[in-house]
C-alpha cells in the first residue's frame, strides 16, 4: 500500500510539472509515468540503505533510458520526457536546510548541506548523461550488427 | 546554389527555428544541430552557427551573409520545442518546402500554447501537496502545502507580469510561500513548517536550467553551460533568500 501511494503521488506530482513546463498534452501521461518510475527506484534504493547520491544517480539513469525510448516512439526530443521526471529527485530538503543554517549564522553546518545538495544535483545530471552515452553505444552496436547481417546476405 | 532572395528566406527560417528553440528552453547543442541540419538540407553545406542563451550568430558560409538574432526572453515551453523539432524533421525529410516551414515557424512563434494560468496554479498546488508526502511529511499538512504552493505560484505569475524581472518574481513567490506556511502553522492547520515550505517551493525550482547547464558543459558548450548555470544559481538564490527572510523572524 505504501509503495502504491508513493507511485500515485509521484505520478501526479510529475504530471503536474508537465503542465507547468507546458509539455505536449498527449505526453503528459508518459511524463508522469517516467517520474513515477524514477522516484520509485530512487526511494526504494534509499529505503534499502543506499546513499542518496547513488540512489539519485540510479533514479535519473533509469529516467533517461525510459525517456529515450519514449522519445524514439513519439519522435520528439528526449528532454520533454526527462525534465519533469528528475524534479522529484532534486534535493530541495538539503538546499532548504543549507539556507536555514545560513540564517541562523551556522555557516559550517550550512556548507555540509550545500555540498551534499550540490553533489546530489551533479549525480542526477551524471545519470542523465551516462544514460545517453549508454543508449548511443547500444544503438551503434545494433546498427553495426544490422549492417553486417545485410552484408552477409549479399 | 540557391538564389539571393531564397537565401535570405532560408537564413531567416533557420534563425527563427534556433531562436524558438532557445526561448523555449532547449539544449544549446540541439539548437545548433537543428539549424545546421536544416541548412544542410537546403544546400548550405558550409553553414556555421554559434548559439548562446542570449543570442545566435549564424553564417551561411563562404561569401554569404552572416546574421545575428537576439534572444531577449527565455522560459520553459516543451510543446514549442516538440513543434519546432517536428518542422525541422519534415524540412530535412523534404516533406515540406522552405517557405512552408518558415510560415509554420512564424505561426508557432505567434501562438501561445501554454495551459491556462488557473490550470498551472492548480497543477502547482497539486504538485506541492504530493511532494509533501513524498518528502515524508504528515498527511494533515497536505492542505497547508496545497495552499502555500498555489499562492506561491500565483504570486510568481502576478509579479512576473507586473515587473518582468524573473528573479524578483521568484523571490516574492518564495517569500509568500514562507509567509503562508508560517501562518498555517500559527493557525494550527499545519504542523511541520519545514516540510510545508520545502514541498511548496518545488514548483519554483529551476530543474530544466540545472539539467541543461551541465548537459551543455558536457557537450563542450562552455559559454552556454556557464550562463545557464549562473541563471539557475541566481534563481536558487532568489528562492533561498525569500525563504530565509521568513525564517529569520
Amino acid at each position: 500500500m505504501f509503495w502504491v501511494t508513493q507511485g500515485v503521488l509521484s505520478f501526479l506530482a510529475t504530471a503536474s510539472f508537465g503542465i507547468l513546463f507546458n509539455a505536449p498534452k498527449k505526453t503528459l501521461f508518459h511524463c508522469g509515468l517516467v517520474g513515477a518510475i524514477g522516484w520509485l527506484i530512487y526511494y526504494s534504493l534509499l529505503k534499502h540503505g543506499m546513499d542518496a547520491v547513488l540512489a539519485s544517480f540510479a533514479g535519473s539513469f533509469v529516467i533517461a533510458i525510459v525517456a529515450h525510448m519514449l522519445a524514439r516512439r513519439f519522435k520528439m526530443p528526449m528532454i520533454i520526457f526527462s525534465v519533469a521526471g528528475i524534479i522529484p529527485l532534486v534535493p530541495g530538503g538539503m538546499a532548504y536546510n543549507a539556507m536555514r543554517h545560513v540564517v541562523e549564522n551556522e555557516y559550517l553546518e550550512s556548507i555540509q548541506y550545500a555540498a551534499k545538495a550540490f553533489i546530489i544535483t551533479g549525480a542526477i545530471v551524471m545519470g542523465l548523461v551516462f544514460a545517453e552515452v549508454f543508449m548511443q553505444f547500444i544503438f551503434n552496436i545494433i546498427r553495426k550488427r544490422k549492417a553486417k547481417a545485410l552484408q552477409n546476405e549479399i | 546554389m540557391i538564389e539571393m532572395e531564397e537565401e535570405e528566406l532560408a537564413i531567416d527560417c533557420f534563425l527563427l527555428a534556433g531562436r524558438l528553440l532557445m526561448q523555449s528552453g532547449a539544449e544549446t547543442y540541439r539548437a545548433e544541430d537543428t539549424m545546421l541540419r536544416m541548412a544542410n538540407s537546403q544546400g548550405l553545406t558550409s553553414a556555421q552557427s554559434f548559439v548562446t542563451p542570449t543570442g545566435i550568430i549564424f553564417s551561411a558560409g563562404h561569401k554569404r551573409p552572416t546574421r545575428i538574432v537576439q534572444i531577449p526572453r527565455r522560459s520553459t515551453d516543451l510543446e514549442k520545442i516538440a513543434l519546432v523539432n517536428g518542422v525541422s524533421r519534415r524540412l530535412t525529410a523534404e516533406q515540406i518546402t522552405l517557405s512552408e516551414a518558415f510560415e509554420e515557424l512564424q505561426r508557432i512563434d505567434r501562438s501561445n500554447l501554454y495551459f491556462p494560468t488557473w490550470l498551472q496554479i492548480v497543477a502547482s498546488a497539486i504538485a506541492s501537496g504530493c511532494f509533501l508526502i513524498l518528502f515524508e511529511g504528515v498527511w494533515s499538512d497536505v492542505p497547508a502545502a496545497i495552499l502555500a504552493g498555489g499562492i506561491g505560484f500565483l504570486l510568481f505569475v502576478l509579479m512576473h507580469e507586473l515587473t518582468k524581472v524573473k528573479f524578483f518574481a521568484e523571490f516574492t513567490a518564495a517569500l509568500f510561500v514562507g509567509i503562508t506556511a508560517f501562518l498555517t502553522v500559527k493557525l494550527g492547520i499545519g504542523i511541520q513548517i519545514d516540510k510545508i515550505i520545502i514541498a511548496s517551493v518545488m514548483p519554483l525550482v529551476p530543474g530544466l536550467l540545472i539539467a541543461n547547464a551541465v548537459r551543455d558543459l558536457m557537450a563542450g558548450h562552455f559559454v552556454s553551460g556557464v550562463a545557464k548555470g549562473t541563471e539557475a544559481f541566481l534563481t536558487a538564490f532568489a528562492i533561498g533568500a525569500g525563504v530565509a527572510l521568513v525564517l529569520s523572524f
